[in-house]
Order: C-alpha cells, then sequence, then structure tokens
C-alpha cells in the first residue's frame, strides 16, 4: 500500500492505495464519484476521462499513485454550484445525449479540447473528440452541444 | 480489467532509474506516458512485478534547439505538437505527432515510450528513420547513441540493453532546400497506422541530394525503402520520377496482413502513402 493525497473538486482526500489501483478506481470505488464510467478494457473509449492537473486524461489508462499531489477534476466538478458548465448546458439543450454512458467522457474532453480551440469548427470538433465513442447518438448532437458551448463560453469571455 | 499486483518506484534522477533497473532485472519495467504498458498490464499481456515510473525525472522533459533538435525521452506527443520552435525547423515531427490516437493519448504518451515499445504500428517511428534521427540512451555503462537506422531490430524489439534508458532523441534542422513529411492510412478505431509513410529530401542545383523513405504499420517493423531512395537520388524529383521511385517502395520488406487489411492491400497502400509523403516533402524543399 502507498498513501496518496490528492485533490478532487476542490477537496482533498488522503488515502491508501495499492500501486496497482488505476485512478478510475480510485475515484469510483474509494471517493463514490461514480460520475467517471468505464466504458472498454482497451483505452480506445473515453467514458473515463477526466482532468488531471487541468490536463484531460484516461483514468482508465493512469495509475493513482501518479494522480499524488496532483489536481483531479472530474465531471461531479464541473458545474459552478448550481449553474451548469456551458458545456453541460449544451449537451442538456441539443440533446447531446441518449443513454448519457458516454457523456462525462464526452464533456470533459471537450472541456480540454475547447481550452486549445475556443472556436472549433464542426470537423475541428469531431477530431478533437476522436478518443470518445458514442454507441446512441450518431455524434451530430454532441457536436451541437459542444458548438453551443464554444459559442456561450466565447460571448462570455468577451463581456 | 486490474493489472496485477507491482512494486511501485518513482525515481527522480536516470542514475537512480538505472540502478532500480540493475537491482530487479527482468522483473521491472519502465513506466513513461503508460499509454501502451498500461493496457497491456490491465490485459496481463505484461506482468511486471516492478513497475519504475520514470514520469518525476525532469531532466528526461522538453525539446531544446540549438545547432540541432534536441528532443527529451519523456517529452509528449502534447507538447511537441504545440512546440512553436519545432514548426519552422523540423514540422514534420508535429504534423505526425497530431495524427496519434486522440487528444488524451497525445497528453500522456511520450516520445521514448514510442521507440522504446517500437509497436509495429507507430507513427514516430518511421518519421525517426526518415530523419535519420539519433537516439541517446543511458545504461550502467553510460551513455550511448544509437542510429534510428539500426535501432529497430524485430517486431516489438529494440537495440536496447534490458538495463537501458532512452533519454532523448536527436534529429537536425532542416534548412532551405530540404523538406520532409508524414502521410497516414489510420484504422479508424485506435487511429494506428494501418501504413504510414515518412519521407525526407533534399534537393541541390536541381536534383535530389539525398532522400530518405520509412513505412510503419505494413510489416512487423519499422522499415527504410532503401530502392525508393536510390531510385529517386540524383533524379530531378518531378512527378514521373516519384511515381517510378514509389513502384519500388514496398517491395522488398515483410509486409503482414490481418483483419483490418490484408496483405495485398497494405503493399498497394504503402506505395500510395509513399508517393504523398514523397510529393509533399518534395514541394517543401522547394519552398
Ligand atoms: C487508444 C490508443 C491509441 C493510440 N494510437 C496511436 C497512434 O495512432 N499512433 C501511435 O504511434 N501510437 C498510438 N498509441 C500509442 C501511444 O502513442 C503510446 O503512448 C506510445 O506508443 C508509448 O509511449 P508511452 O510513453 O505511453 O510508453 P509506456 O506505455 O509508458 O511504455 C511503453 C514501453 O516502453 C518502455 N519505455 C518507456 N519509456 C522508456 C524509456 N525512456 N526508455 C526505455 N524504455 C522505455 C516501457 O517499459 C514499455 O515497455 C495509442 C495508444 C492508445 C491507448
Ligand atoms: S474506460 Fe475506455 S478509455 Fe478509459
Ligand atoms: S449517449 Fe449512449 S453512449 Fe453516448
Amino acid at each position: 500500500m502507498t498513501t496518496i493525497s490528492v485533490t478532487v473538486n476542490g477537496k482533498q482526500y488522503t488515502r491508501d492505495v495499492e500501486p496497482r489501483m488505476l485512478l478510475v478506481h480510485f475515484l469510483r470505488e474509494q471517493l463514490n464519484l461514480t460520475g467517471t464510467h468505464i466504458g472498454c478494457d482497451t483505452s480506445q473509449c473515453g467514458a473515463c476521462v477526466v482532468h488531471l492537473n487541468g490536463v484531460s486524461v484516461k483514468s482508465c489508462t493512469t495509475l493513482a499513485v501518479q494522480a499524488d499531489g496532483a489536481t483531479v477534476t472530474t465531471i461531479e466538478g464541473l458545474a459552478n454550484g448550481a449553474t451548469l458548465h456551458p458545456l453541460q448546458e449544451g449537451f442538456w439543450e441539443k440533446h447531446g445525449l441518449q443513454c448519457g454512458y458516454c457523456t462525462p467522457g464526452m464533456i470533459m474532453a471537450a472541456a480540454d479540447l475547447l481550452k486549445h480551440n475556443p472556436n472549433p469548427s464542426d470537423a475541428e470538433i469531431r477530431h478533437g473528440l476522436e478518443g470518445n465513442l458514442c454507441r446512441c447518438t450518431g455524434y451530430e448532437n454532441i457536436v451541437k452541444a459542444v458548438r453551443y458551448a464554444a459559442d456561450k463560453m466565447s460571448v462570455t469571455t468577451a463581456d | 480489467m486490474i493489472p496485477s499486483a507491482f512494486a511501485y518506484f518513482a525515481p527522480t534522477s536516470v542514475a537512480e532509474a538505472i540502478s532500480l533497473l540493475e537491482q530487479y532485472g527482468d522483473e521491472a519495467k519502465i513506466l513513461a506516458g503508460g499509454h501502451s504498458l498500461i493496457p497491456a498490464m490491465k490485459l496481463r499481456l505484461a506482468a511486471p512485478s516492478v513497475l519504475i515510473d520514470i514520469t518525476k525525472i525532469a531532466e528526461l522533459r522538453g525539446v531544446v534547439i540549438n545547432g540541432s533538435i534536441n528532443i527529451g525521452a519523456l517529452t509528449t506527443w502534447h507538447t511537441i505538437e504545440y512546440h512553436d520552435g519545432l514548426k519552422g525547423v523540423c514540422g514534420v515531427l508535429p504534423e505526425a505527432v497530431a495524427q496519434i490516437g486522440d487528444i488524451q493519448v497525445r497528453n500522456r504518451g511520450t516520445l521514448g515510450g514510442a521507440l522504446a515499445h517500437a509497436d509495429p504500428s507507430a507513427d514516430a517511428t518511421a518519421v525517426v528513420l526518415a530523419l535519420d534521427a539519433q537516439i541517446r540512451t543511458h545504461g550502467p555503462g553510460g551513455e550511448r547513441t544509437i542510429a534510428a537506422s539500426d535501432f529497430f531490430t524485430d517486431m516489438l524489439s529494440t537495440a536496447l540493453e534490458p538495463n537501458e534508458l532512452i533519454t532523448a532523441v536527436i534529429c537536425n534542422k532542416l534548412g532551405a532546400g530540404e523538406g520532409a513529411a508524414y502521410a497516414k492510412f489510420p484504422h479508424p478505431a485506435s487511429r494506428y497506422a494501418i501504413v504510414g509513410a515518412a519521407a525526407y529530401v533534399k534537393l541541390s542545383g536541381g536534383k535530389v541530394s539525398a532522400c530518405r523513405v520509412a513505412i510503419t504499420g505494413a510489416g512487423p517493423v519499422p522499415t527504410r525503402q532503401a530502392e525508393t531512395e536510390q531510385a529517386l537520388l540524383n533524379s530531378d524529383g518531378s512527378d514521373e520520377a516519384v511515381a517510378k521511385a514509389t513502384e519500388e517502395s514496398g517491395t522488398t520488406m515483410d509486409v503482414l496482413g490481418d483483419i483490418h487489411a490484408s496483405e495485398d492491400y497494405r503493399r498497394a497502400m504503402v506505395k500510395v502513402y509513399t508517393k504523398r509523403a514523397l510529393t509533399t516533402a518534395l514541394a517543401r524543399a522547394r519552398g
């Protein structure tokens, strides 16, 4: 066992973990933050995407011990109190989900995409979400949801 | 799926990492970006009992451009993709790297990890071959420099000794008259190369005075295409010359077929992508 200390969604947690514990299991099973999903065994689906020190990563392909001393944001930490993040609002408004399984990872990946490219074209949104698979929507409304958030965020920054 | 149990070390210097490698030998594995190793451990295709996480070794990270280009082994794809300096002096690197996997893979995966792993479908392997890069390693006996052309020895196998680390990759800046390009046919789900072609050319007095072409994805090992290179050398680099040289591409290398693409199809694509990479490299060399 190794003792790690991680700040998740603004709150610091100190826990003993086995080195082989994946970050996604740490979040879901030790911290009960089950918004981060597991959709595959091959690091390909993106359901598990969280931000580690502000950068989007697949938490199924990161060890919990590697997050020692780091800051993690999960889907549960994205809203500002009762106010949804523009991406959450966009997925709501544009029906960017059906079953919702892929949605947390989709939103966390899109947040990183918008950080590097605040005004992406539809093609750039699709390319930027290459690591996120959705079995339901056909992606159309996901692209619209991200577009909605990009527009809303650019208005907010222009203010 | 959960990896089998292992002891975890996170050294902060190269010397410390090497002494751990010496101590634990075959049982130990280096962990860099983890985007080849952790998936393999989850599927229990790899089950090291000791993991040496080198991501805390700051000296292995970053790009330095002076007389040549020195890229630390731990430099992530993301850093290479967005590096301002690299675009001007070796644009083929960010061009190729931007096509790897997805944003999350590029945020974690490293150049040193990809070369050490030598996945037959990796992108960077072909690029370092075309750039004639040098791979700097460090082991118990000190430092070595291995030419990329001597590095990839077999499927998933390299000239790296068991107790050695890759510390950096060194390549030349591209100047006037030089051009390089990477053209890739990605697997639609994983984005790994079904076929990838990297090309470098130098023009002197209107003639091709240097040329290197490397193919990844098609066979077990990333492979230089000596016949194509020879055919283009001393030519005027015209479309006809490229078409002729391209006919040689892939003809003498091992090519594998699988459920994604048959051997014949891959052989055909090797020619198509060789032509695209060479044509773009030549256009860039002309400026
Ligand atoms: C979904 C997905 C899609 C991908 N798509 C692509 C793609 O399109 N193209 C592509 O090229 N790659 C792709 N990859 C692979 C990715 O780029 C890997 O990150 C890379 O191949 C390995 O680098 P790493 O730093 O993650 O290495 P790790 O996984 O940490 O290590 C890989 C191997 O190299 C050894 N090693 C690592 N660093 C060193 C070092 N400095 N010295 C000695 N040995 C070392 C390790 O012991 C291990 O055996 C993909 C991966 C995933 C999960
Ligand atoms: S669970 Fe599928 S990529 Fe992490
Ligand atoms: S909404 Fe069901 S997987 Fe995307």
